[in-house]
């Protein structure tokens, strides 16, 4: 039999389209503009094709942001995965506990970032803050704003506590939705503490996992207001991800058109890597089906 | 392998239990033999999980003892008790193949990785699952996942007892009936203890060797399905087991005789003065539809099953149900019901009474 065709159900996307098209697509595009001209100003443009681009990729500076950046994500998912996982599974199952936990939890994902940055800014100062001051009190020389590695220290133990919440959240729910039976069963069969984990509950958390990794990559990867609230990207450069970094040249020096070109290139290593790591974690998962 | 026994035991998820009302389970004890099929029968909430739960560890219960063969394990975690269990939806290791799930008890017992092969090879052609041994559980159908839940609670050669909490419950009406014969086969080549909880008096009647139908957080009878059917010891036991169940009449019993609704019933018994409420029971089986002689019967319905004919009506009010068998005609004239005496069982406040002889 054939198939009716309607596509009048195209139009029902409409109002999405619209919305989205003056939310992103339309400012994008403004930004497309700006990466392949030239301007002094006053909406005189001047053509430069991929001047701009060419200029970028060659660019130190942005290699040199670029490296701060992967490995600034690198290190967070390293730290905040396993952490999150480690806390879901040692959070109380039921009963009070277990609400005044999920509590707990979600308070450091509902302060915004700039308050965040704030927070940790005075924390960690050696006159006045309660961190900072207490660690050169017993005489650990420690100085986020000269010093590169407290710098880094200070904002992945930041972002730690900002965010490992979140993923444990998430492994949580995934923890919650496995049936008792299961833990029965291990028992029977007399799996390890560690098989119960391997077998059990990491195959069932998979799915939220697969979030988790996505959204902190993603977050990770675009971090800005924190580090700026925090060092302002110093000293020096050590902490200047690449956002800051595109904010320096677009803000504060004007350098329009190199900085849209880039922006235009950041969005698009965001945009792959997460297509590569949605494609790799969904095909891995298919393949274990067959 | 071990009998397992029951002393004093019974359950109360209270903390302080006042009256018999707390009680999920009451007062039992029972000898469940070594190598026997028994089902537990009985609808939600009689108390056959509690019990299951009971005997598999995952509940300490609040009075009396559990022995396995002459070991006390009441107090004894799960993990020490050497049972097996299969739960009520398949619990299978996503991420293992077939094999790797099926040798997944042995290995965490250290056995010898030979002996292990060989024995996961016997349990995989038992369930019929040679082909998909290096297969990922993960994708296959819910009755192929309960047969590999079935073939790693077989897998071990030295369990105390395997239990079984309805595990048919997600399985096809036609796979249902083929995992049940597997059930029975793999209970003739092994002989294991097995505990089947179930609801459905097909699947008890047909696994098991002794039925144990719960009521109430009682056990009320334990007996070979020919038992439950013919001497029913309690009246629900006579209601639950058979399709329709027994029928009951309010009677008052002299001797052989007992006088319903104004008519004389003989009995196939005698029986002693009887205190209480007195009942007599008759399966529908054992009842006939009269032209001349018997209870006068309203007919209400009549449904024809195929095979026989079941005849629904009241009798002075009650429910009564008759089964005619095929071919048998039903007049107009045919208002009366009569009964085999032989097959009438008396009970008092819903026990059976045992009668002498005439």
């Amino acid at each position: 039999m054939d198939k009716t065709q309607n596509n009048k159900a195209w139009f029902l996307i409409l109002p999405v389209l619209i919305l989205v098209a003056f939310s992103a697509v339309i400012p994008l595009m403004t930004v497309v503009n700006y990466s392949v001209n030239d301007t002094f100003g006053s909406n005189d443009f001047f053509w430069n094709g991929l001047g701009w681009f060419e200029e970028m990729i060659a660019s130190d500076r942005m290699h040199a942001a670029l490296g701060r950046q992967v490995l600034f994500s690198a290190i967070i998912l390293a730290i905040e995965v396993p952490l999150g996982i480690f806390v879901a599974l040692n959070m109380p199952k039921k009963g009070f506990w277990a609400s005044f936990c999920l509590v707990l939890m979600a308070l450091p994902l509902l302060i915004p970032f700039n308050v965040v940055g704030t927070i940790w800014q005075i924390f960690c100062r050696i006159d006045i803050g309660l961190l900072g001051h207490s660690l050169a009190a017993i005489g650990i020389d420690y100085n986020y704003t000269n010093d590169a590695l407290d710098a880094w220290i200070t904002i992945v133990v930041m972002d730690v506590w900002h965010w490992t919440s979140l993923v444990a959240l998430l492994c949580y729910a995934g923890l919650q939705s496995i049936p008792q039976a299961y833990y029965q069963a291990a028992k029977i069969d007399q799996a390890s503490r560690w098989s119960v984990f391997r077998y059990i509950e990491l195959p069932k958390m998979s799915g939220v996992l697969l979030i988790a990794v996505l959204l902190r990559f993603m977050d990770s990867f675009m971090i800005y207001t924190e580090p700026f609230v925090l060092t302002g990207g110093g000293p020096g450069n050590s902490t200047t991800f690449l956002s800051i970094d595109l904010v320096k040249m677009a803000v504060g020096q004007f350098d329009l058109g190199p900085a849209a070109a880039f922006s235009i290139m950041y969005f698009l290593v965001i945009l792959l890597v997460s297509w590569v790591f949605y494609t790799v974690m969904t095909t891995l998962d298919a393949q274990e089906t067959k | 392998m071990a009998q397992i026994t029951l002393k004093n035991l019974a359950h109360s998820y209270s903390a302080t239990p006042t009256s018999d009302a707390d009680f999920a389970l009451k007062q039992m004890d029972h000898v469940w033999q070594d190598g026997g099929a028994y089902a537990l029968l009985g609808s939600s909430g009689c108390g056959k999980t509690t019990l299951l739960n009971i005997i598999s560890g995952l509940l300490r219960p609040s009075q009396g003892r559990v022995l396995f063969g002459d070991r006390d394990v009441t107090d004894a975690a799960t993990a020490e008790r050497n049972i097996a269990q299969v739960f009520q939806f398949p619990v299978v290791y996503d991420t293992m193949t077939v094999r790797e799930n099926l040798a997944f008890p042995l290995r965490n017992r250290g056995m010898d990785p030979a002996y292990i092969k060989a024995r996961v090879q016997a349990i995989a052609q038992t369930i019929g699952m040679e082909a998909t041994l290096d297969r990922k559980a993960r994708g296959l159908t819910a009755d192929a996942k309960q047969k590999i839940s079935l073939g790693r609670g077989m897998v071990r050669e030295d369990v105390n007892a395997i239990l079984f909490d309805e595990p048919l419950t997600v399985i096809d009406p036609h796979m249902k009936w083929e995992l049940r014969t597997q059930l029975k086969q793999l209970h003739r080549d092994f002989g294991h203890t097995m505990i089947y909880v179930t609801h459905d008096q097909t699947e008890a009647l047909t696994f098991a060797d002794k039925v144990v139908v719960m009521y109430d957080g009682r056990v009320v009878q334990m007996g070979t399905p020919e038992e439950l059917f013919e001497t029913p010891a309690h009246t629900f036991v006579g209601y639950f087991i058979g399709s329709p169940g027994m029928n009951l009449l309010d009677a008052n019993v002299t001797g052989n005789t007992a006088q319903v609704l104004g008519a004389q019933v003989p009995l196939g018994a005698a029986y002693a003065p009887i205190s209480g409420r007195t009942q007599i029971g008759i399966r529908p089986e054992y009842c006939e539809l009269s032209a001349t002689e018997g209870l006068p019967i309203t007919i209400r319905r009549i449904e024809d099953v195929g095979r026989h004919r079941i005849i629904r009506g009241e009798v002075g009010g009650n429910a009564f149900n008759v089964i005619a068998p095929e071919g048998a005609a039903i007049g107009a004239d045919q208002t009366l019901v009569r009964f085999a005496p032989e097959r009438i069982n008396v009970y008092a406040d819903d026990w059976r009474v045992q009668g002498g002889a005439v």
